[in-house]
């Protein structure tokens, strides 16, 4: 097992510099130094000689990846790829192009993110499974017939229909919470009540649409057929042997995201106020600072790679057939 | 509390306090403004923020020496910080005392003396307690893990200290190269602090000189300029001439305190009536009454202290619907209006007015309407050789197209009737706009019974037959005139407005091709001077005509010189007028030069001068009736509302429904009765024989 996570952790340090290089071209692909400057100068009386101070206070002054003035070792070194990117490999993010730390900003927004995407994940989880177990127990019954009509009906909205929607009917018709907002600790409960029942809702179809699919599967086989015949209840044989084969599949699907979900939803922190990380990478993409693009790419990049590595841990821990080499 | 109040009231609701308030429980009723912002400030540094959206916070909490008055129209400079409006001496280059009117070209230069007054305190800062620098900064999370906090009276080295600060790398002030034209030595001190910088030397501003701001004694700054500059009173009711205590840069500037967001650019230390107490751009900035703030006075109204709300509360809302939403239900005291909610707010007159709708009117709201000092325009890029230049020909082609671009219009269709069609460079409220027939621009408009009326289109077909483009196509060759707008603006939002300008130019038989880009590409064509047409705008900086006419002055364009002036337009006799008017008082042989230049512009046509927009804001009954002051920072210390009448409004208007809870249950019971029935039906079922 030590020997896999050493292994995985080499295979990682590959695609987190790729990851890095790739943005870092993308990024400068369309994005000069000097345009980074005028945004950042804002639109107005912006002088060249403002644009050639601020790269120079900002360190853009650097060429992007030779720099032919440089001497030895430093031809290398002083390039605006070295400076900018590498030190991310030691989870410093250093400072935005404003000047705020980007750790600080991280550490500060994911909270939020985490006290809304959290419970949302979780009561999603519990809703969605239910969900999928009750129209399999009552599988080739109207009920079954109804709820996946609804489950497809559920499915084929727009995610921002359920959040405009959520908004209208229970905040600003029947009045039961705050049409958006945030606070830190017990007294922002208010403020969670509608992000996450809309963040569960819109996520039933789909999701248990899905997971009926899993179980479904899993009712057909012969242990399930073995296990009805020696007498047990339909409820043991649905939860104890259904839901625990099914559980590899949708491991796959769960496990992956958990350590992204600080990372926050766009959508969902725009319309509610939460002042999370969902919208933190776009708003640098709009202010063209590169310092946040980077440290967020990479940090996503790193996380999507833990996701995996936890997903074929808890393979191991779930199915004893399962050995990590 | 509010968690155990909202769990108790949502399981009785309808009979408790509303349960979707989304302020503290401790503000109810007390005097805070409920405000928001939809982007968070980039910068807090008053030598570096310019944005409206960054104006908005620091022009509560920094004081310059000078303010707008705030009722007086039109705007007229006040004291805010000193004894007097400061004192102007104009020295000839013999260092030799010249008359107020002595001509420009005489003035070597200009000598502002600024005399402080001495009640002006600082907000309580630990930065001002000399123990607190002894404390590191690594064992604190933030400015409140200071146990002690002080006040002290600004000095003149304060105001002296900011002015450095425009020159400092460091800072990146976006007025230095402006200021460094006319403060005598910033420049230099500028490019010794730079050249300081790139070897790595340490910056203390403290210890350089600088001979065009000088503190003459604790109460007296001089500021000596180049030459004359009369729109420099002007700068001086900006933050960028707010002081700044030394100590306070030391203080942020010790080593840990950056990594915590501890710096003049996150937390500001001002003398104004309102202090950042908390700074959480991400949801919520919270600015509280200073409580060392001068004796200061709502104008005409001696018993009124100024400011007259204890805090105010603003909330980063992105989205426009739950704004409007929390608006509505009485958690924001006021609003704009988005295009989405115009039709609900507001309804238009017989005669044309703009009225609250009834469903506004039923919930007591009052409507304010106030031109802005801004300009929307479509330039001419006057290097293109098509449309540019000072040929018969282009300029013939270039008014044609002013009178098919139907602004009156486009008010209509794209901003509710939110503006009015620009006939000049100059909006109204600046010195040198002119109302009525006299400010009729007669290349595109002409005044018939008391009202301003567009050119027939008639008119823009024999100027565009005059240019050599008969119903758009070449008069020798044929070839169909095709133009290029080159614009930011893509997508479905923008599709709209965009085939409404290639409407207006097929009206000529002109083929329009819409060249949408980025930011960072239309940046380049404009500096490059690529651009053929473009749309462009201009918010005022101060109320002085030289602030627009300077959009037009040929060594400030854009091509090349990287100034402002966007379409690189260069007419000599233009920019004669332009030196003579800029260093002129408002007069009436000003009025005349202005006229001058306001006719060549509008027979050049550089611009088809669009529009001058109207902001519609609507306020809640308990706030009172103020006039709009645009051009002022500091407005929100006169704002005032009635906190007793907002809870009443707010406990009306929300009230939770108990019905959709009922029909859940009902809904749940039928399910689990389905439910139950099937499971019986399976269970009884009997296998097929």
């Amino acid at each position: 097992m030590i020997r896999y996570l050493i292994r995985r952790l080499f295979y990682a340090l590959p695609i987190l510099l790729g990851v890095n290089l790739l943005t870092f071209a993308l990024f400068f692909g369309v994005s000069s130094p000097d345009d980074m400057a005028r945004i950042h100068l804002g639109g107005k009386r912006v002088t060249a000689e403002a644009v050639e101070r601020w790269k120079v206070q900002h360190g853009y002054d650097l060429p992007h990846f030779y720099n032919a003035a440089g001497e030895g070792v430093e031809q290398v070194t002083q390039t605006l790829f070295v400076q900018k990117s590498l030190h991310l490999f030691t989870l410093d993010f250093g400072t935005a192009d404003d000047g705020r730390d980007i750790g600080r900003e991280i550490g500060k927004r994911m909270w939020p993110s985490l006290v809304v995407a959290l419970p949302t994940f979780l009561l999603g989880l519990v809703v969605y499974l239910a969900t999928a177990l009750f129209l399999v127990f009552f599988r080739n019954t109207a009920l079954d017939t109804v709820g996946v009509v609804m489950l497809v009906a559920l499915m084929s909205i727009s995610g921002l229909f359920y959040v405009i929607g959520g908004q209208v009917l229970l905040a600003k018709w029947w009045q039961w919470a705050p049409i958006s907002g945030y606070a830190p600790g017990l007294s922002g409960l208010q403020f969670l009540f509608l992000p996450v029942l809309i963040g569960v809702v819109s996520g039933i179809g789909d999701a248990s649409r899905f997971y009926r699919a899993l179980f479904l599967e899993e009712a057909g086989r012969d242990y399930v057929r073995t296990a009805h015949a020696k007498g047990l209840s339909p409820f043991r044989v649905l939860f104890r042997h259904i839901l625990g084969n099914a559980a590899i599949p949708i491991l796959t699907g769960v496990v992956v995201v958990i350590p992204r979900l600080f990372l926050g939803s766009l959508i969902l922190e725009s319309f509610f106020g939460i002042p999370g990380l969902g919208s933190y990478t776009i708003d640098a993409i709009q202010a063209q600072d590169f310092a946040i693009v980077r440290g967020m790419v990479f940090l996503g990049s790193l996380l999507y790679i833990v996701g995996l590595t936890l997903t074929d841990l808890s393979y191991a821990w779930v199915d004893p057939r399962v050995r990590l080499q | 509390m509010r968690v155990l109040h909202f769990v108790i009231a949502f399981a009785l609701m309808g009979c408790q306090e509303p349960i979707n308030n989304p302020h503290p429980e401790d503000l109810v009723g007390t005097r805070t403004l409920f405000s928001s912002f939809s982007e968070r400030p980039k910068h807090l540094d008053p030598a570096r923020a310019y944005s409206s959206n960054e104006i908005e916070f620091i022009g509560q909490i920094y004081e310059p020496p000078l303010q707008y008055s705030f009722l007086k129209r039109p705007y007229e400079l006040e004291p805010l910080t000193l004894t007097a409006m400061p004192r102007l001496t104009l020295l000839d280059a013999q260092g030799r005392v010249l008359p107020s009117d002595a001509p420009a070209t005489k003035v070597a230069q200009s000598v502002y003396e600024l005399h402080l007054r001495d009640d002006i305190r600082y907000q309580p800062h630990p930065a001002f307690v000399p123990a607190m620098h002894q404390i590191d900064p690594r064992i604190v999370a933030g400015l409140d893990d200071f146990p002690e906090r002080a006040s002290r009276v600004v000095t003149a080295a304060d105001y002296v200290h900011q002015i450095k600060r425009l020159a400092d790398p460091r800072v990146s002030s976006p007025i230095f190269g402006l200021m460094r034209e006319y403060i005598v030595g910033l420049g230099d001190l500028g490019d010794r602090l730079m050249a300081r910088q790139k070897i790595g030397q340490p910056i203390n501003l403290e210890a350089e000189s600088l001979d065009g701001a000088v503190a003459v004694d604790a109460r007296t700054v001089r500021i000596t300029l180049r030459g004359r500059y009369p729109q420099f009173n002007y700068w001086l009711a900006m933050p960028f001439f707010a002081p700044i205590p030394p100590e306070v840069e030391r203080f942020y500037a010790r080593p840990g305190m950056i990594e915590k967001n501890l710096s003049l650019d996150w937390q500001p230390v001002g003398s104004g009536p309102f202090f950042l107490a908390e700074n959480d751009p991400n949801r919520v900035m919270r600015l509280l009454r200073n409580p060392h703030y001068h004796a200061d006075f709502y104008p005409g109204s001696p018993d009124l202290r100024l400011p007259l709300i204890d805090q105010a509360v603003y909330s980063l809302e992105k989205e426009d619907i739950p704004y409007w939403g929390k608006f509505l239900q009485g958690y924001y005291d006021s609003s704009g209006i988005a295009s989405d909610t115009f039709d609900q707010a507001i309804r238009i007159a017989p005669d044309g007015t703009p009225e609250l709708s009834a469903e506004m009117r039923e919930r007591n709201l009052q409507l304010v309407t106030a031109l802005r000092p801004s300009l929307w325009y479509v330039g001419f890029n006057q290097l293109d050789p098509v449309l540019g230049g000072s040929t018969v020909a282009a300029r013939k082609l270039r008014q044609a197209l002013s009178i098919a671009l139907d602004w009156e219009e486009f008010i209509s269709i794209f901003l509710n009737g939110r503006g009015i069609p620009a006939q000049d460079p100059i909006p109204p409220g600046i010195f040198g706009h002119r109302e009525g027939e006299a400010g009729v621009n007669p290349v595109t408009h002409v005044w018939q019974s008391n009202h301003l009326q567009r050119r027939p289109l008639a008119d823009a077909k024999k100027l565009l037959l005059e240019a050599g483009w008969p119903e758009g196509r070449h008069a020798q060759t044929g070839v169909p005139l095709v133009l290029y707008l080159d614009t930011m603006a893509g997508g479905a939002d923008a599709k709209a407005r965009l085939d409404w300008y290639r409407k207006q130019f097929a009206k000529l038989g002109v083929q329009l091709v819409v060249r949408a880009t980025d930011y960072n590409r239309f940046q380049d064509k404009m500096l490059k001077g690529s651009a053929q047409i473009f749309e462009w705008g201009w918010n005022a900086d101060y109320p002085d005509p030289e602030n627009f006419l300077f959009l037009l002055y040929g060594p400030n364009r854009k091509a090349g010189l990287n100034g402002e002036n966007a379409a690189n337009y260069k007419n000599p006799e233009f920019d004669q007028l332009f030196v003579r008017m800029k260093d002129m008082e408002n007069s009436p042989a000003r009025q005349a030069v202005i006229d001058q230049m306001l006719a060549l512009v509008q027979e050049d046509a550089p611009w088809a001068f669009a529009y001058i927009g109207k902001t519609y804001a609507l306020r809640h009954g308990w706030m009172a009736s103020r006039t709009p002051n645009l051009m002022a920072n500091n407005t929100l210390k006169y704002t005032d509302l009635n906190p007793a009448s907002r809870v009443a409004y707010q406990h009306t208007w929300n009230r939770p429904a108990l019905w959709p809870l009922v029909v859940v249950l009902l809904g749940a019971m039928l399910i689990g009765v389905l439910a139950l029935r099937a499971w019986q039906r399976r269970d009884q079922a009997k296998g097929r024989a």
